[in-house]
């Protein structure tokens, strides 16, 4: 509790104390008695103490304008109440609604403070090696290429490349997965982890402000800004609701009496319609629940950049699938060669020499294999032609690698003759002045849980699964027959992704929404085209950071169904409470204008649906 | 350009709509935003008049509640 939210306490404590004192005191038989005044001293006493600053903003309030103000309408009701003559309930109600307050600016303060707990990934310092000696700096001072060294139990403050040593890092704050990794020279290290072994050297590798605990941050921070729909249709019915209700308050007090008499009762009921008329417990709790879903999420690992988002996800049913790297391993192999004319060696040196430009993971896969076997030949002029493959010159020939599309292109004049083999893995092949050289088969694996995860989607009522891939026909459709995908489009180009992307848009249910689960590579257009773009394995990947709403920071699928969950329990919750919230207010409403209902089930109404509402909103921190 | 302010004291869920609906009226904002639970308030404004528009958006926070602080840096 904060000094301010103790104070408060103390006040509510000791007014308390005094009313229930002033229950003691028998209610006097006749206005201006001796009893009477010391009746009304007392419970004045009790109410001044609890709302003595409620008064005091509503009169600074109204001065600048503000007029439905939840002080206004307390101290209204408040005094009305007085003024009739009910000083137990006039002073409780002051006195329950700070009570109400104090509890909310705690329960808020608390799952404000644990989300932060939880996000708390910030390294303070970095201990840099500097003319042989360590000194402590901050982290953003330090340079590209700086040794760093890491003690047990410190934070990796930059991103970096061990130089020496062996440890076990945790990742847990970053990735929400408690295995640590094994690390040792050679291996990058990914900043916000902790190193729980030995003593490691690293050399930095990235500046502070691009390194991953940066980015995280900057997600973090930024993650709340863009609001659910359903917060803002709140927000706006608050503005409505206020109103209508004081209005209806007012109605009630001048007009019936007007034709039935009995002033002071239905002034007792208006008076009963302005507590119930604070919008607080709806205003208050849909924001929470979000803020709570987004909390849990990230420490499972996966970074949602709004609650928007976590709401499309919630009513996402389609959902479109990239291959490679996000239902298959993305870490490709070769593992075939069929050169023609000339050796394996040399095919495979060709192939490398032409795709070192690419960063398709293909053409990494390649590069690696051929780089086992010896140097590989410069390259000169080399293009990549997106969806077919590259061209470059290698020791004066012209070197085309790709797919079947491109070897049709460039073997044209040749009668475009090679080996159209069919293969569940990816056919690179290889042309040298327009004769045909060969092919290289290189394959993907398919993630463990992929179909896990599928399965589990299907099992949570998604309609549809496509996958989207610009790999081949065969290809794609055995993974997709592995995986339990429902639909897949195979050979599309960069551009095509969207295109088909789009098609599978205007299919959609209405009112529900399409995500796209890739891995950032490529995709970005795709990511932002859908309702919901997921990325897969944030870490190191700033790409996906950056262009997805919904980031799974490990490279698990599997996370996928636990963030619709996650998404899909955290818009129950706010359902919950706004329909717990309404249907107690308006039931009050009408039972007070019935005369059932007294001030005390008004109080119950405003301040007792907001606390359950927060309790309710604080369990979308702790789903599993 | 686009500026985040640290709030302090920001009590009610209610005023913080209220803020942002202020806010976002005032001449010369593009978008506002007013997060009551990272306390937060979120300027996007044209350059040449920023300055102003935050001494114009911190007086719409105290119009609204007094107590309540903008952390301008």
């Amino acid at each position: 509790m904060s000094r301010k939210q103790k104070k408060m306490l103390i006040r509510i404590i000791a007014a308390a104390v005094i009313f229930a004192g002033g229950l003691f005191i028998p209610e006097a038989e006749e206005t201006f008695s001796v009893l009477w005044f010391v009746r009304l001293g007392v419970f004045l006493a009790a109410y001044l103490t609890a709302g003595w600053d409620i008064l005091w903003k509503a009169v600074r309030n109204i001065a600048h304008g503000q007029v439905f103000d939840e002080n206004f309408l307390m101290s209204i009701a408040s005094i009305g109440a007085m003024i009739i003559g009910e000083y137990s309930e006039g002073s409780a109600v002051m006195i329950f609604y700070q009570v109400g307050e104090l509890f909310q600016s705690v329960a808020v303060g608390k799952s404000r403070k644990s989300i932060a707990d939880m996000m708390d990934i910030n390294p303070e310092y970095a201990n840099v090696e500097r003319d042989g000696e360590i000194a402590e700096v901050e982290p953003d001072e330090v340079e590209i290429g700086e040794t760093v060294v890491i003690k047990p139990g410190e934070r990796v403050p930059l991103d970096g490349e061990i130089i020496f040593g062996s440890s076990g890092l945790n990742t847990a704050a970053l990735t929400g997965e408690s295995a640590l990794r094994e690390v040792t020279v050679g291996d990058e290290v990914i900043s916000g982890s902790v190193n729980t072994g030995g003593l490691l050297k690293i050399r930095v590798t990235k500046k502070y402000s691009d390194s991953t605990v940066a980015k995280i941050l900057e997600l973090v921070e930024n993650s709340s800004e863009s609001k659910a729909k359903t917060e803002n249709f709140i927000t706006r019915f608050a503005k409505v609701y206020t109103p209508i209700v004081v209005i209806s308050a007012v109605l009630l007090a001048v007009v019936p009496p007007l034709f039935l008499g009995n002033w002071g009762e239905w002034i007792y009921k208006a008076l009963t319609f302005l507590v119930v008329s604070c919008p607080c417990a709806l205003v208050i709790s849909v924001p929470l629940s979000y803020f709570g879903g987004i909390g849990g999420a990230s420490r499972r690992g996966i970074m949602v950049k709004g609650a928007n988002y976590l709401e499309a996800l919630a009513k996402s049913q389609t959902f479109v699938f990239d291959k490679t790297g996000t239902l298959t391993k993305g870490s490709f192999a070769v593992s075939e060669k069929n050169p023609e004319g000339i050796s394996e060696e040399e095919l495979l040196s060709l192939c490398a020499a032409a795709e070192q430009i690419s960063n398709h993971p293909i053409a990494l896969s390649i590069v690696k294999a051929a780089k086992e076997k010896g140097d590989i030949p410069k390259a000169e002029n080399a293009e990549e032609v997106a969806g077919f493959g590259v061209k470059a010159v290698v020791n004066g020939s012209e070197i085309a690698v790709g797919n079947s599309r491109l070897m049709k292109e460039v073997l044209k004049n040749n009668g475009a003759k090679f080996s159209e083999t069919e293969s569940s893995g990816t056919i690179v092949h290889c042309a040298e002045n327009g004769e045909y050289r060969g092919y290289i088969i290189v394959s993907d694996e398919i993630k463990e849980n992929s179909a896990a995860a599928l399965s589990s989607l299907k099992k949570m009522g998604a309609s549809k699964t496509v996958m989207l891939t610009g790999d081949r026909k065969l290809t794609a459709e055995s993974v997709a027959r592995s995986v339990g995908i429902d639909e897949v489009q195979s050979q599309l180009l960069p551009d095509g992704k969207v295109k088909a992307l789009e098609e599978i848009y205007a299919q959609k249910p209405p009112k529900t929404a399409l995500a796209y689960v890739g891995d950032g590579m490529n995709d970005a257009p795709s990511l932002a085209r859908a309702d919901v773009g997921i990325a897969m394995g944030g870490l190191g990947s700033d790409a996906a950071i950056e262009a997805a709403d919904i980031v799974l920071m490990n490279d698990n699928i599997e996370n996928l169904p636990l963030a619709v969950k996650i998404a899909r329990k955290t818009r129950r919750i706010v359902t919950e409470n706004i329909v717990f919230a309404l249907g107690v207010k308006v039931a009050v409403l009408v039972l007070a204008a019935l005369g059932i209902a007294n001030m005390w089930a008004a109080v119950f109404a405003d301040v007792g649906v907001s606390v359950i509402a927060i309790i309710n909103a604080m369990r979308a921190m702790r789903i599993r | 350009m686009k500026k985040t302010f640290k709030l302090i004291d920001l009590d009610c869920a209610n005023c913080a709509a209220k803020m942002e609906a202020a806010i976002k009226k005032l001449d010369g904002v593009t978008d506002a935003s007013v997060n009551f639970m990272t306390q937060k308030l979120t300027i996007e404004a044209d350059d040449g008049r920023f300055d102003e528009v935050v001494k114009m958006a911190v007086d719409c926070v105290k119009k609204v509640e007094p107590d309540c602080k903008v952390v301008v840096k």
